[in-house]
């Protein structure tokens, strides 16, 4: 029963209207509760939790290291998802939902080693070591300008989409490297400290804002995920019908009606 | 089903790379123009060189394999070739196969026969020659690979050549490390397996998948 209407659910989805009126209703919700978890997590962050005994307060910029460094590899298996999706059932919005994928995780990527980088410089005494975590996070930001860079030389966007896929799925063998880069090799970045599973051996007072972050930065890849998507959608399609009603308040089933 | 159209197509283009010797050489001579800059640029000191000598050598192999892959399958779409290789009796991938394996003899053995004498330009320490010359055989057929693959994907698109490089760039970063990583570690005496083995994985794995990757880009481009 609940399965079918998931499965109509996400049929109806593969609609272009119906995905722009749902991206278009969902994104502010997510927008919101990312501006209150964002805010709340800064809030702990910077005036609950204590600094830290040896760092100081300069630890404190973890709490946005290391949840977006998070989201910039949730955000590559999320497009890997996607196009996985896209290749095997050629669903058009899958295809755009990957693609926009990229620019975010790129972004995020980008802001993950420049806030690594302002902290290595007090703590490391330096700006950037070839260390294999950071090289596999930089190595993560060129695939994903390679994803974006690929998709724009198609001028047909569709075929564009599709090829940038398969370079999403070899791009994918990174993801695991990145993971286990601090164990493979005993550099200079810092091992797991964090653990889903098991006895963290990180300070319990010290968890709480980067939960909260954490669950900011998942809300603000959804939300910019659904904007983008809605954009490109919205581009691609500008000459179809759809679009010119929905831009002129009609109501689209009076088309369907009339047709 | 035979493999007579593969090696129809292998020795094709064979024949066709030596009635062009001089231009499918080109690569080879790029090598050596990097080869001969790098000394030139830092200074001529042998202890110098000789540290970064397996690392050159792999940096000058993998961009003189980039000059050639432009074309390994664009004079193919241009003239219609490859849409041949989506219909009929054959499969793509022994196609893909067939052409893999010849632009790896043609790019990829010279580099490995001439790379001695690479390696004595730039004073590599004699011990880690063997070890060179090993890693360049299990690692040159994975920068055809992934190099076929970015050229695939690149297939017909504006301005392909940059994007090229671009593309293969990230994908090739751990052969380059566990490459020169065995060279390294020949050269300061200690065992170099360990490297080797990976670099060994890493061309497995790219042997397993990137013909896949290659025969579905090839099939995009001709929608």
């Amino acid at each position: 029963m609940i399965w079918n209407k998931l499965k109509l659910w996400f049929h109806m989805l593969g609609s272009a209207p119906y995905f722009y009126r749902f991206a278009r209703a969902v994104a502010p919700w997510l927008w919101a509760g990312f501006a209150v978890t964002a805010v709340y997590a800064t809030y702990l962050a910077l005036y609950v939790v204590p600094g830290d005994y040896q760092q100081g307060d300069s630890m404190r910029i973890l709490y946005i290291h290391v949840p977006v460094a998070w989201q910039a590899m949730f955000g590559y298996a999320v497009m890997t998802v996607l196009a996985i999706i896209a290749l095997v059932w050629r669903i058009r919005l899958t295809e755009i939902m990957a693609m926009s994928c990229a620019p975010i995780g790129a972004a995020l990527t980008l802001i993950c080693l420049a806030t690594g980088s302002i902290w290595g410089k007090p703590m490391w005494g330096t700006w950037w070591e070839w260390d294999a975590r950071l090289t596999s996070m930089l190595v993560l930001l060129f695939i994903y300008i390679g994803i974006m860079g690929l998709y724009a030389a198609y001028d047909d966007k569709r075929k564009g989409a599709r090829v940038a896929a398969i370079l999403v799925l070899a791009g994918a063998v990174n993801l695991p490297i990145i993971h286990f880069s601090v164990e493979w090799w005993n550099t200079l970045h810092q091992g797991q400290t964090i653990r889903l599973m098991g006895e963290s051996s990180m300070d319990p007072a010290m968890i709480p804002p980067l939960i909260w972050m954490v669950i900011a930065t998942k809300l603000f890849f959804g939300a910019a995920l659904l904007d983008r998507s809605r954009n490109e959608l919205l581009e691609q399609d500008r000459s179809k019908k759809w679009v010119e009603m929905e831009c002129t308040n009609q109501e689209l089933n009076d088309v369907e009606s009339t047709a | 089903m035979s493999a007579q159209p593969y090696r129809a197509l292998f020795r094709r283009d064979l024949k066709l790379a030596m009635r062009r010797l001089g231009e499918s050489l080109l690569p080879l001579f790029f090598l050596f123009t990097v080869i001969v800059l790098i000394p030139l640029g830092v200074g001529p000191g042998p202890s110098l060189l000789a540290r970064m000598a397996p690392g050159m050598i792999w940096v000058a192999a993998l961009l003189s394999s980039l000059l050639a892959l432009e074309h390994l399958f664009r004079p193919d779409l241009e003239d219609g070739t490859l849409e041949q290789w989506f219909v009929g009796e054959t499969t793509v991938l022994g196609r893909v196969w067939a052409r893999l394996a010849s632009h790896w003899l043609i790019t990829g053995l010279p580099v490995i026969v001439f790379s001695p004498l690479a390696a004595e330009m730039l004073h590599l320490p004699h011990r880690a020659l063997g070890v060179m010359i090993l890693s360049l055989l299990i690692g040159t057929p994975a920068l055809s690979l992934v190099g076929g693959l970015a050229a695939a994907l690149t297939l017909s698109t504006r301005g392909a050549s940059v994007l090229l490089s671009i593309l293969i760039f990230p994908l090739i970063v751990p052969l380059v490390i566990f490459a020169t990583g065995a060279v390294s570690m020949a050269a300061d005496g200690m065992n170099p397996y360990a490297h080797l083995g990976l670099l060994g994985a890493f061309t497995i794995l790219a042997m397993t998948l990137a013909p896949f990757g290659i025969a579905a880009a090839l099939r995009m481009n001709l929608e």
